[in-house]
Formats: C-alpha cells, sequence, structure tokens
C-alpha cells in the first residue's frame, strides 16, 4: 500500500518518516549512526529528516525539494512511504508523489496551525484521487499536549475538508521529534482515545480492483513481430476474453478478439484489469495507438470537447485560447482552452469568476477543445480514462479530470501564437499535430503508383496537411530532370508544415541522395518509406526496421512489409501505422 | 489456443536451456512448491508499460546491461513486454575490472537469447592507467571516468535517444528521488533540483533536441521483490550470487577492487529471499565508492552516473 505524507513545509513531515522508521525498528543497520555523524559534523542537533533528505541540498537547508519513496512493514502488511516536499516551489514534486498514492497522511504543525499548502495540498489530494485522508497535528510538545490546540485545528481543517467533499479518517495528535503516538499511545495526550499513526496506515482500506467494471483497454503500440498483428496495451478496468467483440473509440470500428498473447506467462483465454497484455483481432481494421476498445454495450464517449478541473503547475499562466498537447491515457492530441468558467485559489478555495488566467499554482474549472475526436470518460466509474495531462514546452504542466463530456464542435480550429512574432516550426507542430516531412515510397514502382493517392488521402483524412509533389509542378523545360529544383520546393512545402509526398519518378535511387542532402541541410524530415515483402524481413524476425542489409534497406527510414495483405486499404493502414508516429514527432 | 504454439515453443526451449545452463534449477523453490508471489504481477505489468511506452517513442533506444540481477530482471520482463523479442540493442559499459565471472555469463546469455549486445569502454582513459586500481585516482574518480564516461561514449557512438536503465528506488537516496522517465542535458547531468512532474502514468516523453533521456522500468521494485520474481520466473543470474565453498556470497555485483561479498550461507535463491527479509544492512553497502563521502554517490549520479 502507497501512503504519501504532505502538509505545509516544515511541518514535520520528513521528521515523522524518520521517526516512523525508528519506532517500527524499519531503519538499516549504521543508518542511526550515520546520521547523528552527518548532524555532529554539521554542528546541529540530531535530525531524523536526513533519512529522507538525501540529497546536499536538502540538508542543506533543511526542506525537502524532492519526493521521495522508501519501504517499511507493520506487523499488518508492506507499506511504500512517499516523502512529498511541502514548500510552494516544489508543488509539482508533490503532485508526483501524491498521485501515485492510495492514501495520505495529512501534517498540520499545532504550533502554527492551518496554513497555505495545508490547505492546497488537501485540494490537490481530493483532485488528484486520494480519498482516504489522515489528519495529523504534529509538534504537540510545543504546544505543551493542549487538547484545546489540538480541537482548534481540527475543528478549522475538518471544515475546510468538508468543502472539497473530502471526509478525514481520523485527527491524530503526535510529537514526530520525541516519538508520541506514532507506534504507542503516549502518555503526554491522556485525553486522546483515537489510533497512533502505526494504526491508522493500518486501517487503510486497500485500493479496490477494478475488474467488475466495463472494460477499458487503451491501444500503447501495435507489433509486427512477426506475420501477427499484436495490440499491445494494459487493461485499465474491466475483463476481456476471446471472441468478444470490442469496439475502437475514436472511429467505431469492431472486431472480435481472436487471442491473447503472452510470453512465458500461463496462457488464459481471458486477461484482466491491470494486465499488460497483447491482443489478435478475427478483422483486420484500422487500430492505432491512442484507440481504446470497451464492449460494445459501454464505450466510452467519443468527443472533441469537455470540462475539467484542473490544476496548473506551469509558470505561463493558461489563457483562453491557450494551445497545448492533451495526455488522456495512450492518446495524445493539440488542444485550445476554449473556456475558462472559474478560477480557483487552492490555498482558501475563493473562486473567481471573472479571471481571465488560471496562474502556477492554481485550480480551475475549464472547457477543453481537441483538434480532433478523442475517447474519454466522465471521472467517477472510470478514472484512467477520465484524467489527462496537458504538455507545453516539452513538459506536463498541469493535470484534470474530466467532470463533463459536451457536445462535439464542427466548428474550425485556430490555434493563437504572439501577436508580434511569426509562426514557427513549433506552433506549425502543435496546430498540426504533426511534423513537415517529405516522405518518398521506396521499393516497386508499380505498386507505389497505386498506394500513392491513398496513402495522401488516408494522411489527409486525420487532418494532416498533404501535398503530392510530381514533376508537372516544377517547370518542364528547365526542371524535368533536375531532382535539386524539386527537392528545394519539397523542402519549401515540408517548411510550411505540409507532409509533401513524392511522385514516382522523383522516388528513384539517385534523386533519394540529392532529396537526402538538399533535406539535411535544413534538417527538413525526409522519411523513405520502403515497401518489403516478407521475405527479406523473415531473415531478421524480431527486428524492427532493421537495416543491417545495406543493399536493400540502406535508405530506408520505415520497412513496410506488405506481404500477405492484399486489399489497397489494408496496405494503406499498414504504412500509415509506421508513418505516422513519425510524423507526430517533433 | 492462445498463442501461436510454434513460437511459444521455440522460446520456452530457450528458456530450458538457458535456466539449466547458466542457473541449474536446484538454485529456485522447486515449482510444485512455488511460495505464493501474486503480488510481484503489479510490479511486473507496471514495468512492462513502462518498457512498451519507451519502445513507442524512441527510435534510437538501447537497454543498460550491467549483468547483475536487476539487468536479468529487466531483461526478462523486456521479452514478456515485447512477447519473446528483444527488438533493441543491449549495452555494457565494461570498465575491464569487472569480474570473470559476470563477462563469462554476459557473453553465454547474450548468444543463448540472441542479444545485440554493444559492448563501450572507455580505452583511451585505459590506456593511460587512469584508475583506481592503478593508485592514480580515488575510487569516485574511476568510477565517473570508466563508467560515466564509457557509457557516454557509447551514446554518442550509437546516437541513443534514450536509454533503459534497471536502478530502483530502495538502492539509495538519490535514487528514491528519480522519475521513471528522467531527462539528462547535452553534458549528459541530472537537475535533480527541477525534474519533471509525472503523473497518472504519463511520463516526459517530449525532449529537446541534444538531450536525452534515461528510463528506469524496475524503480518501484524493492531487493526482494528482484529475487521474489527470480524465483518464480526462473530467470538465470551470475553464479557469485550464491554462497560459495568458502561461506561467502556477493549481494550487489560491481567491479572487482571495490565490491566485496558478504559472509552468507544463501546458496539458493529462497534462501537469498529469507536472509534479506532478515537483515539490516544496507545493499549497496558493499560498494565501496559510495563510501568515500557524505555525497559522493549524490555527486557522481547529478553528473550523468547510472
Amino acid at each position: 500500500m502507497k501512503i504519501v505524507i504532505v502538509g505545509h513545509v516544515d511541518h514535520g513531515k520528513s521528521t515523522l518518516v524518520g521517526r516512523l522508521f525508528y519506532e517500527t525498528g524499519s531503519l538499516p543497520e549504521g543508518k542511526f549512526d550515520q546520521i547523528k555523524d552527518t548532524c555532529e559534523r554539521r554542528g546541529v542537533p540530531f535530525e531524523w529528516a536526513f533519512l529522507m533528505d538525501a540529497l546536499q541540498a536538502e540538508r542543506d537547508q533543511n526542506i525537502t525539494i524532492d519526493t521521495a519513496q522508501i519501504w517499511f512493514k507493520t506487523a499488518k502488511r508492506p507499506y511504500v512511504i512517499i516523502d512529498a516536499p511541502g514548500h510552494r516551489e516544489f508543488i509539482k514534486n508533490m503532485v508526483t508523489g501524491a498521485a501515485s498514492a492510495d492514501a495520505a497522511l495529512l501534517l498540520i504543525a499545532a504550533n502554527e496551525g492551518v496554513q497555505e499548502q495545508s490547505r492546497r495540498h488537501g485540494y490537490l489530494l481530493s483532485l488528484l484521487g486520494v480519498k482516504q485522508v489522515a489528519v495529523v497535528v504534529n509538534k504537540m510538545d510545543m504546544v505543551d499536549h493542549d487538547e484545546a490546540v489540538f480541537d482548534a485545528i481540527e475543528q478549522e481543517y475538518r471544515s475546510f475538508l468538508t468543502q472539497l467533499g473530502v471526509e478525514p479518517a481520523c485527527f491524530i495528535p503526535i510529537s514526530a521529534r520525541e516519538g508520541d503516538n506514532i507506534a504507542a499511545r503516549s502518555e503526554h495526550t491522556p485525553w486522546y482515545d483515537g489510533p497512533t499513526i502505526v494504526s491508522a496506515l493500518d486501517n487503510f482500506v486497500p485500493p479496490a480492483q477494478s475488474g467488475n467494471q466495463s472494460l477499458r483497454f487503451p491501444i500503447q503500440d501495435i507489433y509486427r513481430f512477426d506475420h501477427r498483428r499484436i495490440l499491445a496495451g494494459r487493461i485499465e478496468s474491466g475483463t476481456l476474453k476471446v471472441g468478444d467483440e470490442l469496439l475502437f473509440t475514436p472511429g467505431q470500428r469492431t472486431a472480435r478478439v481472436k487471442s491473447i498473447e503472452r510470453w512465458s506467462t500461463q496462457q488464459s483465454e481471458q486477461a484482466h484489469a491491470g494486465e499488460s497484455v497483447g491482443i489478435t483481432l478475427d478483422n483486420q481494421i484500422f487500430v492505432e495507438r491512442g484507440h481504446i476498445a470497451a464492449h460494445t454495450s459501454s464505450a466510452p464517449t467519443e468527443t472533441n470537447r469537455f470540462k475539467a478541473n484542473l490544476f496548473w503547475l506551469g509558470d505561463k499562466p493558461i489563457e483562453p485560447g491557450s494551445t497545448y498537447k492533451l495526455k488522456l491515457a495512450s492518446q495524445e492530441i493539440a488542444c485550445r482552452v476554449e473556456r475558462i468558467d472559474r478560477v480557483i485559489d487552492a490555498s482558501t478555495l475563493d473562486t473567481h469568476e471573472d479571471d481571465e488566467r488560471v496562474s502556477k499554482n492554481d485550480a480551475a474549472e475549464i472547457v477543453i477543445r481537441t483538434l480532433g475526436p478523442i475517447a474519454l470518460d466522465v471521472y467517477g466509474e472510470f478514472v484512467p480514462t477520465a484524467r489527462f495531462v496537458l504538455v507545453d514546452d516539452w513538459d506536463v504542466r498541469g493535470g484534470g479530470i474530466i467532470t463533463h463530456a459536451l457536445e462535439r464542435s464542427q466548428d474550425g480550429y485556430e490555434a493563437g501564437g504572439a501577436a508580434l512574432s511569426a509562426p514557427n516550426s513549433v506552433e506549425r507542430f502543435k496546430r498540426n499535430r504533426h511534423r513537415g516531412a517529405i516522405v518518398a515510397l521506396h521499393g516497386d514502382p508499380a505498386r507505389e503508383r497505386k498506394l500513392l493517392g491513398l496513402l495522401e488521402r488516408a494522411l489527409f483524412n486525420r487532418g494532416m496537411q498533404t501535398f503530392t509533389l510530381s514533376p508537372k509542378h516544377v517547370d518542364l523545360k528547365q526542371a524535368e530532370h533536375d531532382p535539386q529544383t524539386q527537392a528545394l520546393l519539397a523542402r519549401n512545402l515540408a517548411a510550411a508544415g505540409v507532409v509533401c509526398i513524392l511522385d514516382t519518378p522523383m522516388a528513384e535511387g539517385s534523386s533519394l541522395r540529392t532529396f537526402r542532402m538538399i533535406a539535411d541541410d535544413e534538417r527538413t524530415a525526409f522519411l523513405v518509406v520502403h515497401l518489403a515483402s516478407a521475405d527479406r524481413i523473415l531473415e531478421r524476425t524480431g527486428r524492427r526496421a532493421s537495416q543491417d542489409d545495406e543493399a536493400i534497406f540502406g535508405d530506408a527510414d520505415i520497412i513496410v512489409d506488405l506481404e500477405g495483405i492484399s486489399s489497397l486499404e489494408e496496405q494503406i493502414a499498414a504504412i500509415a501505422e509506421q508513418l505516422v508516429p513519425e510524423l507526430q514527432r517533433f | 489456443m492462445a498463442s501461436d504454439p510454434h513460437t511459444s515453443d521455440i522460446y520456452q526451449a530457450v528458456r530450458e536451456d538457458a535456466r539449466g545452463e547458466l542457473t541449474p534449477s536446484r538454485r529456485y523453490s522447486p515449482r510444485e512448491s512455488v511460495p505464493d508471489y501474486s503480488h510481484l504481477d503489479e510490479l511486473e505489468a507496471q514495468s512492462i508499460y513502462i518498457m512498451r511506452e519507451a519502445f513507442n517513442k524512441f527510435k534510437n533506444m538501447a537497454m543498460l546491461w550491467s549483468i547483475g540481477k536487476d539487468s536479468s530482471v529487466m531483461l526478462w520482463l523486456a521479452r514478456k513486454a515485447f512477447l519473446g523479442h528483444t527488438p533493441f540493442p543491449f549495452v555494457h559499459v565494461d570498465t575491464s575490472f569487472k569480474m570473470p565471472e559476470m563477462i563469462e555469463f554476459r557473453d553465454r546469455l547474450a548468444a543463448l537469447w540472441e542479444l545485440d549486445l554493444r559492448v563501450g569502454q572507455n580505452k583511451p582513459a585505459l590506456a593511460a592507467g587512469e584508475t583506481f586500481p592503478s593508485g592514480k585516482i580515488s575510487r569516485v574518480e574511476c568510477c565517473s571516468l570508466l563508467k560515466r564516461d564509457g557509457m557516454q561514449q557509447v551514446m554518442e557512438t550509437y546516437n541513443f535517444e534514450a536509454v533503459v536503465l534497471g536502478i530502483r528506488r530502495d538502492e539509495e537516496g538519490t535514487r528514491a528521488k528519480e522519475r521513471y522517465f528522467s531527462p539528462r542535458n547535452k553534458n549528459f547531468e541530472w537537475d535533480y533540483r527541477d525534474q519533471p512532474p509525472e503523473l497518472w502514468d504519463q511520463f516526459k516523453t517530449d525532449f529537446e533536441p541534444g538531450t536525452h533521456l534515461r528510463i528506469h522500468p524496475l524503480l518501484h521494485w524493492t531487493e526482494v521483490n528482484i529475487w521474489e520474481y527470480i524465483d518464480r520466473e526462473q530467470i538465470p543470474v551470475v553464479p557469485l550470487y550464491f554462497a560459495n565453498e568458502e561461506g561467502k556470497r556477493y549481494r550487489s555485483l560491481g567491479c572487482a577492487p571495490c565490491t566485496s561479498p558478504v559472509e552468507s550461507p544463501a546458496a539458493t535463491v529462497p534462501q537469498i529471499i529469507t536472509e534479506l527479509i532478515e537483515t539490516n544492512v544496507a545493499e549497496r553497502s558493499t560498494r565501496a565508492q559510495d563510501q568515500e563521502a557524505e555525497d559522493a554517490f549524490e555527486r557522481l549520479r547529478a553528473s550523468g552516473y547510472m
């Protein structure tokens, strides 16, 4: 069971962990003496917090900077203890620690009472889905173990939690430094008859298995290690069986489970929530990473708009129209903030209806619009498919839970950057959800010709900016056999954010080298898709796009095995499956 | 039948092979009385999820194989994640001071499981005799040159954008603060003061060109979990982990000059598990480089050590 320890800075979280380990005989041999030596060398009194605060900077400043995890056992069961920082500056580390916890101990120092982070952490716990909370009133020795002080804090904080809909498991008066009410009831608090820290931990209920819920199986990847096409992922809830009919959202295609794939694990015709498995389907429909499989009777919602409760960790505030990358289960898609309904100061629960900005460490109710339709659930019965994070400039900047699925909008989607700067390639990438690139099909000219138009259509229908470049687009008199001119044209199209597919005559061996050279000059993505036959690939079983055979694959960035795939539609799906992820990375 | 019987048979055969040849079956719990290890299912599924995320996101990815018990488990989990395949290269950073049994184990397992093994070595430093055993530099400086720089050279040679490592949070304090997907800057440095948030299994998969990511799929496992899993799955491990005739065994494997064995009669995996549950001694206490200064390991890791 995973327990996070949260609360305001300097209210004694790391000290509690150190003392808890000492009281339950969990300290590694020599650790007590090592901490003692460190403290003596630094000329400070014995400091329990040094058990967890492993970083030099943490010991220097005597605060926890980053979240840490440590293991210990009571007579009842093992625990993972997650120590989270209490300083305002490190909220993102607190969120990282708390997000994986099953229950929380929230510390409030008796001498300081309820502080800013006491409330903010309480709010974040409720948003992160940590429902079991025991409130620990620490440093009781500094207020002479006064029952009245304890009661006042309990009353104030209980009413705060009630506003959040959180019912605390208990309030415990302790002194972490002195060891009161940690493992044994303290004689200093004869007026208290509730649980100690250890018994409060043992009273928490382990997380429920989600096997009885409806099936949610987000597709993480598609593997083609041999002739089979395996859909890999982790079952987030429910159960799937061989023969079940599955509905894939978005797109609403269906197929039946043909087999469940595992390696060196007992084979079974069923797979349950929590298992990372692979499946094959009876029918080769188009499925890619991001699709969520469910039973047809209880599928997730497909839409491009939803309302959410969100917390924000980014330095740059959210404003209406701000654009981000949204990650929900295995889906990744560009999104825009359509509306900010309410901004909530998480440390006071004060709300501001007119605020047009969500600043760092604030929370908000907002409406988000995604570039294309996604599969989602409303938070409650479902959890993993009902929460998301927002990514900006390479990092996760915030997270939220979906409170309402809204009606799908058919309007155009507009992204906006700073008024005074020209759009750059990052912005184009964010709006288009893909980078500009030059793509050449290579291998079998007769086949390529048939596939070209269909490939552009397939990419276009996914919302991509596309163009098929052929010699007719170049001034014939001058440039008919001038790959350099053609390549420059293709590179400019790619710079404009377009996926530029080369018509067959341009994708021949000698031209390819010119294209490669000119593309490389400006670091333009140039992807050669080699359409191979199975016998060549078979020689290197288990290798994805292995390029050790220079003679055949020397120029290829992507190798697609089309052997045994007869319909053009499926051939296109096989190409898109490998090509699209390459286009969607920046 | 749920899976292709043909391929299953092949891999079953390879496994039997490796088990018998590299670690005799008497080292594990008898199959008819394997303890209840169901608590490992969740750890396993999480590690597989992380490896599959990494494989999906990074084209040039490698797995660092230190040949120790954790690496053996990680390699096994990779084969589970990719259904018997190991679709990326494995990197071993060879300091030249590893125990000979480790190198022998590495080469035999790599051949048996057909791994794409790439061995890296900081040859200039070795040629110049810039090592702790030569007496020229300290243990920590030696780790930094032969392991950290050795790894950096391999990463640069093959242009890997991501590397998968088998570190665990319970090993030592700074590792307890790691992320599953942990960025390193151009100089390999770890900015532990400013790590990206990681929540709800959404990892840092976007990164600036020139930087790289370390992926840690075993972060949530404990030392005992590792041995329990080795027992359950009968994963081959280097024989040095088992007690020899003198009643000594290694708890943690590294370079011969800086790693010492512990007194222990444990000659089977279940005996090792029992011993670990009872001990109060830290796992890396037999690794001399950690003990040189209070923050020796922290400085080493911040500069890019594993």
